[in-house]
């Protein structure tokens, strides 16, 4: 992670509301450069709205947003040169080939007639899309029309780039490669806004993870730090013997226990500290460990939890 | 670059892109030429005849109105002015649904997330249209003189009439923009366009307006396209033009500004419609 780097884009106090909907409610950003920040939330929570204001599609009502270094209200243009966006609709011209289509990109990027020509060939082999460079997009499958649309955005290789769910429509093995292709594109240095309704995907490709519901922040962090946040984390000890079970039954007190595999699961968050104090505990006393593991909930749990049981209290950590 | 150039090449880009659409998919452009050519087919060989002699017949008694001399010379070159003007007409409809179908689909979001001119997109828009409208008339007057037109306008008068016709093109092209903004489905923005192909019916175009009953003619006499028909007609054709040239290009200049005002607010006012 580049840690130190400015952000790629910060908001702070975004608002939007279309008439007497809010949709986002004092909403706070910030997204390192050169890393891959995650909008996670269901429909309806404004996620796409979110990625509309910082692409310079809509303007906020409220909240100062810099993207790339720029203030989006003062400088779009300049925001709109160092941004691309792949929406939830693919943004394809259906009446054009795929190859036409990254031409007519090139043309009004101002790149050289030659050079657009071979940076569209580039994507064209880059996405796969080869064989149907001549096909009308009408003919396309969605994957191919995700593709394009994606290799059409990354024509004026943008710094950062905002996906609305990339993914959905998709079968599994499209979406990825579109897992792999996001992958390559923040090892090449990009920024990566993506917004998902999938909780695998975040999981899969984010560095870090805000979690949206009902046009507010529930939840931030990596996705390690958002699992933790669940009641229910724990560690399983395995022992070699009952002997060992028993006695770190005492020690550990509270346990749930499971005699048959000699196992005890002990709640616990999976932090570096707290696997210590457990460990030290357990060597206090003497008793013999045969195997350990930490097992955090996946992203789901922490989805219902948030959103769920804690909605509209905001938890942060990291 | 500077700014203004840039904008010149995106409106450029967007032009291609709109008359590579037209070619790839020519239904709409044949029927923009076919209409009128239907109609000129109909009006000068099925009803011509009867048409003619009644014509004639009227003009005894309203000489004032009508210029029996050309309706003698055959009917032909009474309507053909009328049949270029709907021919213009009827180009906006591919115009609006275009604009429509650019809208709802995400294309258009894309180019407003880039760092292109936003004029240029309807720019294309217009351009585009406008050359397509222009080539149907080319080849609308092509057919009418194929089939016993015989204008007597100089070089001189045909250019005006070409000028007149683009103009009426322009605006009626920026009104279709216009509605094709504010239409929320492609076949809503072709029927919303109707009217600037209907309203001929009810003007000089077919008949004089002396024919017509009073309220019918009354209308017929203060709707935009009755003028610009009877410059059309007079400068093609050597009738008198009087007031009419005046109020032509009236219209056409209020049509277009009004045009192009409301589509420039609708589009810069969002994406959604």
């Amino acid at each position: 992670m580049t840690l130190f780097s400015s952000p790629a884009l910060t908001a702070a106090g975004l608002r939007k509301a279309f008439g007497p909907l809010v949709v986002l409610d004092d909403i706070d950003l910030e997204v390192p450069a050169g890393t891959v920040f995650s909008l996670l939330g269901p429909n309806g929570a404004g996620k796409t709205t979110t990625v509309q204001i910082l692409s310079t599609l809509i303007p906020a009502d409220a909240g100062q947003v810099y993207v790339a270094g720029h203030d989006l209200r003062r400088e779009p243009d300049l925001i709109r040169a160092a941004i691309g966006v792949t929406g939830q609709f693919s943004a394809v011209d259906n009446l054009l080939t795929g190859q036409e289509n990254l031409i007519l990109m090139a043309d009004l990027h101002h790149l050289d007639r030659r050079v657009g020509r071979r940076r569209a060939a580039e994507l064209l082999d880059q996405f796969d899309l080869v064989d149907a460079a001549k096909k009308t997009v009408a003919t396309y499958s969605g994957g191919m029309r995700r593709r394009l649309d994606l290799a059409m955005t990354l024509v004026g290789d943008p710094g950062i780039i905002f996906l609305d769910e990339p993914t959905t429509g998709l079968d599994p093995r499209s979406r990825r490669s579109m897992w792999q292709i996001i992958r390559d594109l923040v090892a090449g240095g990009v920024t990566i806004f993506l917004t998902t309704q999938h909780l695998e995907e975040a999981d899969k490709v984010a560095d870090r993870i805000a979690v949206l519901d009902q046009g507010k922040l529930v939840a931030e962090g990596t996705a390690d730090q958002l699992k933790a946040l669940i009641p229910g984390a724990h560690v399983r000890l395995q022992f070699a013997d009952a002997s060992g079970l028993e006695s770190a039954a005492r020690t550990l007190g509270a346990v749930s226990r499971h005699d048959d595999g000699l196992v005890l699961q002990v709640p616990n968050d999976g932090s570096v500290r707290s696997l210590k104090a457990l460990l030290d505990r357990l060597a206090d006393d003497s008793i013999e460990v045969d195997g350990l593991s930490v097992h955090t909930p996946d992203l789901d749990d922490v989805f219902l939890a948030v959103t769920g049981h804690s909605r509209n209290e905001e938890v942060r950590i990291g | 670059m500077s700014t203004l150039s840039y904008a010149a090449k995106d409106s450029a880009t967007m032009l291609r892109r709109n008359l590579r659409h037209a070619l790839r998919y020519p239904s709409m452009t044949v029927s923009v030429v076919g209409m009128p050519i239907i109609m000129l087919l109909l009006f000068v060989d099925v009803f011509g005849g009867a048409m003619s002699s009644s014509l004639a017949g009227a003009s005894n008694n309203a000489t004032t109105y009508i210029d029996a001399a050309y309706i003698n010379a055959g009917y032909i070159n009474y309507v053909v002015p009328g049949i270029l003007v709907m021919t213009v007409g009827s180009g906006s409809m591919p115009t609006a649904v275009a604009v429509c179908t650019d809208m709802t689909e995400g294309i258009v979001a894309r180019f407003r997330t880039m760092a292109i001119s936003r004029a240029s997109i309807l720019t294309g828009h217009v351009v585009g249209s406008m050359i397509q409208t222009m080539v149907s008339v080319g080849l609308v007057v092509g057919v009418s003189l194929l089939m016993g037109f015989r204008p007597t306008a100089d070089p001189v008068r045909w250019i005006v009439a070409i000028t007149v016709l683009a103009l009426l093109a322009l605006a009626l092209t920026w009104l279709a923009v216009a509605l094709g903004l504010v239409t929320k489905t492609p076949e809503a923005a072709s029927n919303v366009v109707l009217p600037l192909f209907l309203l001929p019916f009810i003007s000089s175009a077919f008949v004089p307006l002396a024919t017509m009953p009073r309220g019918v003619r009354w209308f017929a006499q203060y709707q935009p396209f009755t003028p610009i028909i009877d410059t059309l007609r007079g400068l093609l054709m050597g009738a008198p033009i009087g007031k009419s040239a005046v109020i032509a290009v009236a219209w056409c200049v209020c049509i277009a500004l009004a045009g192009y005002l409301w589509a420039r607010t609708v589009f810069n006012r969002g994406p959604a419609h």
